[in-house]
C-alpha cells in the first residue's frame, strides 16, 4: 500500500554505507562520533520498517532503545573527547602518540 | 502477535496511496541528501546543521511507518537534545578543527563501504519477502507504552542504570582537577605536563 519492503531497506542500507564510510575515513574524532550516530539511525528506520511489515511492536520498542543507547554513547564520547583536546590539544586521533615508544 | 497496529489507512483511495509513496520517495532522496551532506562536511559545524535536516526527514519517515511517537522522540532527542549538544561541544574547542581531513587510507574505507553495499543490496532483494508491500498501520503511543512496560519494563530500567553510568563517567571526565590533582599527575607523567596543564586553565 505504501511501498515495498526491500525500498526502505535500501534507503536504510545506504544510509548506514554513509555513516561507515564517514566513520573510518573520516580523521575528526567529532565527525566519527557523528558517523556512529547516522548508522544507529539507519538501523532505527530499518527496525521501523520491519515492524510495519510483521505488525510487531518489538521493533519500535527496539528503536526506542536505540535512541536511548545513542544518547549516552554520543554524550559520553563528546566527554572523552573534550577531555583528550584538554590533555593533548588536539582532535586527530594520530596525534595521541602518549604511549608511542 | 498482538492486535495493537490499527488499521487506520485501510480505506486509502489509489490516489492517495500513490501519494503516500510519492511522500516516502521525496523523504528518502532528503535523507540521503542532507546525509551524505553531512558526512562530507569539511567544518562539523555545517555536519551538525545538515544532519538535523536528515534527522527531521528520518522523523518524518517514522510517523508514516506508523510510529508516531518514535517520531516525536526523533525530533525531541536527536534533532532536539543530542545535535545541539554537539554543537556546544563543537564551540568549546578553542581552534576551529576544521583543518583535519580524511585519513590517508580513505580510498580503502570508501571500497569497504562500497562492499558492503553492495552485499547488502543484494541480500535484501535475493530475499522473497522484500517485494511484500507494506500495509499501513499506525501504533498509537497510548498502546505503545502500555506494551512496553507491560513486556520490557526491565529493560527500560536497565536503560535508566545506563544513563546513571554514563552521568558518573562523564561528571568524572568532565571535572576540572584542582592543582594538587595536578601536581600529582605532573609528577606521574612529566611529558604530558607541558600540553595538558595550560589547557587544563583554559
Amino acid at each position: 500500500m505504501i511501498v515495498p519492503l526491500g525500498h526502505v531497506f535500501l534507503l536504510a542500507g545506504l544510509v548506514f554505507a554513509m555513516g561507515l564510510v564517514c566513520l573510518v575515513a573520516r580523521r575528526n574524532l567529532i565527525m566519527t562520533l557523528i558517523g556512529v550516530e547516522v548508522m544507529m539511525n539507519a538501523a532505527a528506520i530499518a527496525f521501523v520498517a520491519a515492524a510495519l511489515r510483521w505488525h510487531l511492536m518489538e521493533g519500535q520498542a527496539f528503536v526506542l532503545f536505540i535512541l536511548a543507547v545513542a544518547a549516552a554513547e554520543i554524550s559520553l564520547g563528546l566527554a572523552l573527547v573534550v577531555g583528550l583536546y584538554r590533555r593533548t590539544g588536539s582532535i586527530d586521533p594520530d596525534r595521541y602518540d602518549i604511549l608511542k615508544w | 502477535m498482538l492486535p495493537i497496529f490499527q488499521y487506520s489507512m485501510k480505506t486509502l483511495l489509489e490516489v492517495e496511496v500513490t501519494l503516500y509513496a510519492a511522500i516516502f520517495y521525496l523523504l528518502g532522496i532528503i535523507i540521503l541528501t542532507a546525509t551524505g551532506l553531512a558526512v562530507t562536511r569539511r567544518q562539523p559545524v555545517h555536519a551538525v546543521l545538515y544532519l538535523i535536516v536528515a534527522f527531521l526527514g528520518t522523523a518524518a519517515l517514522f510517523f508514516m511507518l506508523g510510529a508516531p511517537l518514535l517520531a516525536v522522540f526523533m525530533v525531541i532527542i536527536y534533532a532536539g537534545a543530542i545535535m545541539v549538544l554537539v554543537l556546544f561541544v563543537i564551540m568549546l574547542f578553542q581552534r576551529s578543527p576544521h583543518e583535519i581531513g580524511l585519513v590517508p587510507q580513505w580510498g580503502p574505507a570508501t571500497l569497504l563501504g562500497a562492499v558492503f553495499l553492495a552485499v547488502a543490496v543484494i541480500m535484501v532483494f535475493k530475499d522473497p519477502g522484500s517485494g511484500i508491500v507494506l500495509q499501513g498501520a499506525v501504533a498509537q503511543p497510548r498502546d505503545f507504552g502500555r506494551f512496553l512496560f507491560d513486556r520490557y519494563w526491565l529493560a527500560v530500567e536497565i536503560v535508566s542504570i545506563l544513563f546513571l553510568v554514563a552521568l558518573v563517567a562523564i561528571i568524572h571526565l568532565g571535572k576540572r582537577r584542582d592543582a594538587g590533582d595536578n601536581e600529582r599527575e605532573r609528577r606521574v607523567n612529566p611529558i604530558r605536563s607541558s600540553t595538558g596543564a595550560s589547557d587544563l586553565t583554559g
